[in-house]
């Protein structure tokens, strides 16, 4: 997830502070890893450079909790272009996987057992989200239930390199 | 610390093969299911997991190995050296079963499919109504007790479904595929529901799936691959 352009967005509700900002992400997409707020800070800086937002004025105090920020026209079209442009579906996981069954089997060594242990890993992973289901609201439900169809979709493609493991060697080693 | 490290097995199998004609559907399986846990069976279609628990629920003899059963209280059980009137038996008393299609009985109400097991086993009708009539409101049935089996959705079919495996409060529920027929959210609920009555009655169930994110409820699962439970689930020796 682009961390960036989620603040950026929640920035677009209403002006607000950097500590509140922290706050409303942690709440939303930060259940199960709050951003930190130097990284919120950081990442105002950048978007205050970039002309995104701009500073409402500081309160006396100083320091970075106190500035309130508002996000600018150009801002808002960057959030607009950012939530109607498609994301390319993330392979990272997957092409390791592969690269890890390919060489197990180019080595003559135990594929079934690699993917049984990424298997059990995700499973477990599986039971965790499950288990955080059973006492969160409707929109922690959802980003569990994100994470569950995600996990999901890699352990088909376990259970059907796992059913053709056979062939693949086959077809490896005869290239 | 997990209920594998806290509580006996309840069914044990050791070295148990099974064979329909020449085909070999179990090839020496060992497995143990723990008081109290969930265990998801899961594995590829025709991987044996039916019948594994099949002969885990005593409705098929093993040809050669053991399932032992130990309840609490009661001595243990070898489940494979019963004859079929015994099994039968420990079927109706001890045992629960849900399944994925077809299980109720199309021109009895929701209430006497609920009831019919306790009827079989002898209870008196006004006690196995107000037994039935407790655990379909559990399910949020109460309003569907008089309605037929084909005047419900597949979710509320399902739900009578559960409660007459439950209503006898057996010691472990066998469920093959509970939800496989139902949409992602009917089969949420269903899970749900079904899962906090037998954790709340510490029930143990055995329940087998394809489905990742339904065995996801579970304790914990094993894979059956090809007969045998795959590297990484296997009993310790």
């Amino acid at each position: 997830m682009n961390n960036s352009l989620a603040l950026l967005g929640l920035l677009s509700r209403e002006p607000s502070y950097g500590y509140d900002l922290k706050h409303s992400y942690d709440r939303y997409f930060g259940v199960q890893k709050p951003l930190a707020f130097g990284q919120v800070y950081s990442t105002l800086a950048r978007m205050f450079r970039d002309d995104l937002i701009m500073a409402l004025g500081e309160e006396s105090g100083g320091g970075p909790d106190r500035k309130k920020y508002e996000i600018t026209l150009a801002g808002r079209d960057k959030v607009r272009q950012w939530l109607f442009t498609p994301d390319v579906p993330s392979e990272t996981l997957q092409s390791e996987l592969f690269a890890k069954t390919v060489i197990a089997l180019l080595l003559d060594d135990d594929a079934d057992r690699l993917l049984d242990a990424q298997r059990a890993e995700h499973m477990a992973r599986m039971r965790e989200l499950t288990r955080l289901k059973s006492d969160a609201d409707l929109l922690q439900v959802l980003m569990c239930d994100h994470g569950l169809f995600h996990i999901e979709a890699d352990l088909r493609w376990i259970e059907l390199t796992s059913a053709r493991l056979t062939l693949l060697k086959k077809e490896l080693q005869s290239a | 610390m997990s209920l594998i490290d806290t509580t006996p097995p309840i069914l044990s199998a050791r070295g148990v093969h099974h064979a329909f004609g020449q085909t070999e559907a179990l090839r020496g399986i060992d497995v143990d299911v723990h008081e109290g846990e969930v265990l998801a069976v899961m594995g590829p279609s025709g991987s044996g997991k039916s019948t594994l628990l099949h002969c885990l629920a005593g409705i098929l003899a093993p040809v050669r190995g053991t399932v032992a059963y130990a309840p609490r209280g009661p001595a243990p059980v070898n489940i494979s050296g019963l004859g079929e009137a015994e099994r039968s038996r420990l079927r109706l008393t001890d045992f629960g079963f849900v399944f994925q299609f077809g299980q109720l009985l199309p021109e009895l109400t929701a209430l006497d499919n609920v009831g019919l097991p306790l009827l079989l086993g002898g209870t008196k009708r006004a006690e196995s109504r107000q037994r039935s009539e407790e655990l379909l409101e559990r399910l949020g049935l109460k309003a569907f007790t008089a309605k037929l089996p084909g005047e419900l959705s597949g979710g509320q079919a399902q739900r009578v479904a559960i409660a007459r495996a439950l209503v006898t409060s057996p010691a472990v529920l066998f469920a093959d595929e509970p939800t496989g027929s139902l949409d992602s959210l009917a089969a949420e609920n269903v899970l749900t529901l079904m899962l906090d009555l037998v954790r709340e009655a510490g029930m143990t169930v055995v329940m087998i799936t394809h489905d990742a994110r339904t065995a996801a409820y579970a304790d914990r699962e094993v894979i059956v691959r090809d007969g045998i439970i795959a590297a990484g689930h296997r009993v310790p020796a």
